[in-house]
C-alpha cells in the first residue's frame, strides 16, 4: 500500500516530493483511529504495599511490529529457497498512531538503505561494525521500545525499593527503572538509561542515553543518538497493561509520534521467563569469515 | 545433605564469631513491605582471597593482622598491573590495562581467612573422582583448543571460552569474585528475588513459591534456580544446567552438579553470600566457599554490560592468529593434564 502510494506521487513529479510528509501524515480511511477503549473504564489495579499499583507479571505483546511497525503485508523470507515459510513473516496493522511514520524527507534514504542492507554482517573493521544489518540479526540489544513487542514474553519485578527491574526474555537483556533518580544519563547504553514516576495508575518511563545503533523493526526504521522515549505503562484489567510509547528524535523525524499496543499477562500455571541467549547462534554469521581454512 | 548443612553451619557460626568487629552479632536485616528479608542494593564481592588456599600459608585457615597484611600485600603484587618494575613499556601496558581493574580486588576478605572455600577444612576443593573416558575426552579437547588460544592461535570462535564469546560471563553461578564488574544488584518482588549480575545482563529470577523446578530435559546456561528463607537467609538451588562443553563449572557433570547458595544479610552493608557445589560424579565430597558482599556506594550504580555487541576483541583474535599462521607459527605442545574448566 505503502509503495504504490510513494509510485503515484513520485509520477507527479519532484515538486510534490516535498509535499510527501505531508501527505503521509494524512490519516487515510481505514487506517488506525483511536476508538472506544475496550477495557472496563472503572477499573482500578491492585495495589503493592506502598499504594501503587502492582504491575508484577510475565507481559507480551502480540502485535507484529517487530517486522514493520506500520502497516505491512505477509512477506518471504530473505531465503526461501532454503527456509520455505520458516523464514516468512506476518502480516500486521499499523501501531503507529496515524498510520505513519513521520520521517523527515532526507532520514527516509537511510531507511530504505537499512531495508537493503538488513540481514548483511560486516564486523571486520571496529569503526564500521554497527554500519549494516539489523541488529536482532546480530543478537544485539534491542532498547527501547523495541524489547516491548519483540516476539518474546518479559516480566517487570516491582518491590518497594527505588528500582523496578524489566528482565526480557531477548538475549536475556535487563533494564532497571530508577524510582528515584533525578540523574541524567551517564553513557549511552543499548537498553538506556530509564527513569519512572507514577502518574495516577500510570507507571511513566522516560529514557534517554539509548546507542544510536539500534532499530525499531526489520523494516529499517531508525532514529539517532538524540532518540527521547517516553513510554507509559497503564493496567486496564487484571490480564492486560495498556502500552503507549511518545518517539522523539529532531534529526530523523518531523514531530514526535506515538505507538501504543495492549500488553498481555501470560497465565500459564509456573511459566517463567526462559534463557533465549541468542549470541551463539550469530558467531557463524560474524566470524567465520576469520576461521582457520582447511589446507589446500 | 542434612549433616552437611549441620557442619557448614558451625563453620560460619565460627567464622562469624570470628570477625568480632566488623559483623555485629544482634544484627536483625530489614524487612521488605511484604516481611521478606530486604536483600535490595547493588553489592560488589571483589576480594584477593583465593578460592582454594595457598600451600604457602599451610593449614592456617584465619591470619592475625601481622600476616594478613603480609599475605595482602604478596596476593596484591601478583594481582595488581600497578608494579612499575617492567620497565617503560611493559609498565605502560600494565597502567592501561589497570585502568579497567576494580581496586577492590587487591584486598584480602575483612575476616582474614586464606581461602574462600570454608569446607573442608583444609581450604581446597575436594579430590576429584575417576571420570568416564567421554569426560576424559571432551576436557582433553576443551584443554587443547585453550592451548590454541593462549599460543595466539584460535581455529576458530570455538576455541575461545564462553566469557570470551560472550555467552556467559559471572552471570552463571556459582558467583565468583574476578578482575572487574563484581557487581550485583538485588530487586525483590512478593514471591521472587532477582539477582542482576553486572556480566551479562542476564537477571536471575528466583521464584519463592515452592514450584517444581524445571523438567530435566529443558536446561539453561545459568541453570533453573528455586528459592526459599531459611529465617534471615535466602536459599537458593539450582540444577538443569545446559550440557554444552565447557558450560559446567570445574568441568563438572551437568546431570548430577548441583549448586545451593545462601545469602544472608549480616549487616546493612554486608551479605554472606555462601555456596555449596555437589556432584558425585566429579568430586568425592561437597565443597563450600564463603564470600562477603560489600553494599556499593548508590552514588555508584551499576552499569549496562554490553558483551556481545562489540567484542571487537573476538575479530582481533581470530585475525592475528591467521597472521601468526601465515607467519609460520604454532601451538606448542600441551603437557600438563588437561584441568576443569572456568
Amino acid at each position: 500500500m505503502r509503495h504504490r502510494r510513494t509510485a503515484v506521487i513520485g509520477c507527479l513529479g519532484t515538486a510534490a516530493a516535498t509535499l510527501l510528509p505531508w501527505l503521509l501524515s494524512i490519516p487515510l480511511a481505514g487506517q488506525t483511529r483511536p476508538g472506544p477503549s475496550p477495557f472496563p473504564a472503572a477499573y482500578r489495579a491492585p495495589r503493592l504495599a506502598d499504594g501503587h499499583p502492582d504491575l508484577n507479571g510475565i507481559w507480551q505483546a502480540f502485535v507484529t511490529a517487530n517486522w514493520d511497525l506500520q502497516d505491512h503485508e505477509a512477506q518471504p523470507g530473505a531465503h526461501p529457497e532454503v527456509m520455505g515459510a520458516y523464514g516468512s513473516g506476518p502480516a500486521g496493522q499499523s501501531i503507529v498512531e496515524g498510520g505513519e511514520i513521520p520521517y523527515k524527507p532526507e532520514a527516509l534514504a537511510k531507511k530504505k538503505q537499512n531495508v537493503e542492507r538488513r540481514m548483511q554482517v560486516d564486523v571486520s573493521n571496529d569503526k564500521r561494525w554497527h554500519d549494516v544489518g539489523d541488529p536482532e540479526l546480530k543478537c544485539y540489544m534491542p532498547g527501547v521500545p523495541r524489547a516491548t513487542y519483540m516476539p518474546f514474553p518479559f516480566q517487570i519485578v516491582q518491590g518497594s525499593g527505588p528500582a523496578i527491574l524489566i528482565a526480557y526474555e531477548f538475549t536475556s537483556a535487563t533494564r532497571i527503572v530508577r524510582m528515584s533518580g533525578q540523574q541524567e544519563a551517564p553513557n549511552d547504553s543499548w537498553m538506556g538509561w530509564s527513569r519512572g514516576r507514577w502518574e495516577g495508575d500510570t507507571l511513566v518511563v522516560d529514557v534517554t542515553g539509548q546507542r544510536e545503533e539500534t532499530w525499531f523493526d526489520r523494516a529499517g526504521d531508525y532514529h539517532s543518538g538524540a532518540l527521547h522515549v517516553v513510554e507509559r505503562y497503564t493496567p486496564v484489567s487484571p490480564f492486560h497493561l495498556m502500552y503507549e510509547a511518545t518517539i522523539e528524535d529532531p534529526n530523523v523525524f518531523t514531530h514526535p509520534w506515538k505507538i501504543s499496543f495492549p500488553l498481555y499477562r501470560r497465565m500459564e500455571k509456573n511459566l517463567q521467563l526462559l534463557e533465549y541467549k541468542c549470541a551463539p547462534f550469530t558467531e557463524e554469521l560474524l566470524y567465520d569469515r576469520f576461521r582457520k581454512q582447511a589446507a589446500r | 545433605m542434612s549433616r552437611h548443612s549441620l557442619s557448614l553451619s558451625l563453620v560460619v557460626l565460627a567464622l562469624v564469631a570470628g570477625v568480632g568487629a566488623q559483623a555485629p552479632k544482634k544484627f536483625t536485616p530489614p524487612r521488605t513491605p511484604w516481611g521478606d528479608p530486604d536483600l535490595q542494593g547493588v553489592w560488589n564481592d571483589a576480594t584477593s582471597t583465593p578460592l582454594q588456599r595457598p600451600g604457602a600459608v599451610g593449614a592456617k585457615d584465619v591470619l592475625s593482622d601481622e600476616e594478613a597484611v603480609e599475605f595482602q600485600a604478596n596476593l596484591a603484587h601478583d594481582l595488581t598491573r600497578d608494579r612499575r618494575d617492567g620497565g617503560n613499556e611493559v609498565d605502560v601496558n600494565r597502567a592501561y590495562n589497570e585502568h579497567w581493574m576494580d581496586a577492590r580486588r587487591l584486598k584480602i576478605t575483612s575476616d582474614r581467612r586464606t581461602s574462600l572455600i570454608v569446607d573442608p577444612a583444609d581450604g581446597r576443593i575436594p579430590p576429584l573422582v575417576p571420570v568416564s573416558p567421554e569426560r576424559q575426552r571432551a576436557r582433553a579437547a576443551r584443554a587443547d583448543a585453550n592451548a590454541r588460544f593462549n599460543a595466539g592461535l584460535p581455529e576458530s570462535f570455538r576455541d575461545m571460552s564462553l566469557p570470551v564469546r560472550c555467552i556467559i560471563r559471572t552471570d552463571s553461578p556459582p558467583y565468583l569474585p574476578t578482575i572487574y564488574n563484581n557487581n550485583f544488584q538485588i530487586v525483590q518482588s512478593p514471591g521472587y528475588v532477582t539477582i542482576a549480575p553486572e556480566m551479562i545482563h542476564s537477571a536471575r529470577i528466583v521464584p519463592l513459591d515452592g514450584r517444581p523446578h524445571l523438567n530435566k530435559n529443558l536446561r539453561q546456561w545459568l541453570g533453573d534456580s528455586r528459592g526459599r528463607w531459611d529465617g534471615p537467609t535466602l536459599v537458593v538451588e539450582t540444577t538443569n544446567f545446559r550440557t554444552d562443553e565447557g558450560v559446567i563449572f570445574q568441568g563438572a557433570n551437568p546431570d548430577t552438579f548441583k549448586i545451593t547458595e545462601r545469602f544472608t544479610r549480616v549487616a546493612a552493608d554486608a551479605i554472606n553470600y555462601e555456596f555449596t557445589v555437589e556432584d558425585p560424579a566429579t568430586w568425592t565430597k561437597p565443597w563450600t566457599a564463603l564470600i562477603p558482599w560489600n553494599k556499593v556506594d548508590p552514588a555508584e550504580q551499576m552499569y549496562e554490560y554490553a558483551c556481545h555487541e562489540d567484542n571487537f576483541d573476538i575479530v582481533h583474535f581470530l585475525t592475528g592468529a591467521r597472521t601468526r599462521e601465515k607467519n609460520g607459527e604454532t601451538v606448542p605442545k600441551r603437557t600438563a593434564p588437561a584441568g576443569g574448566e572456568r
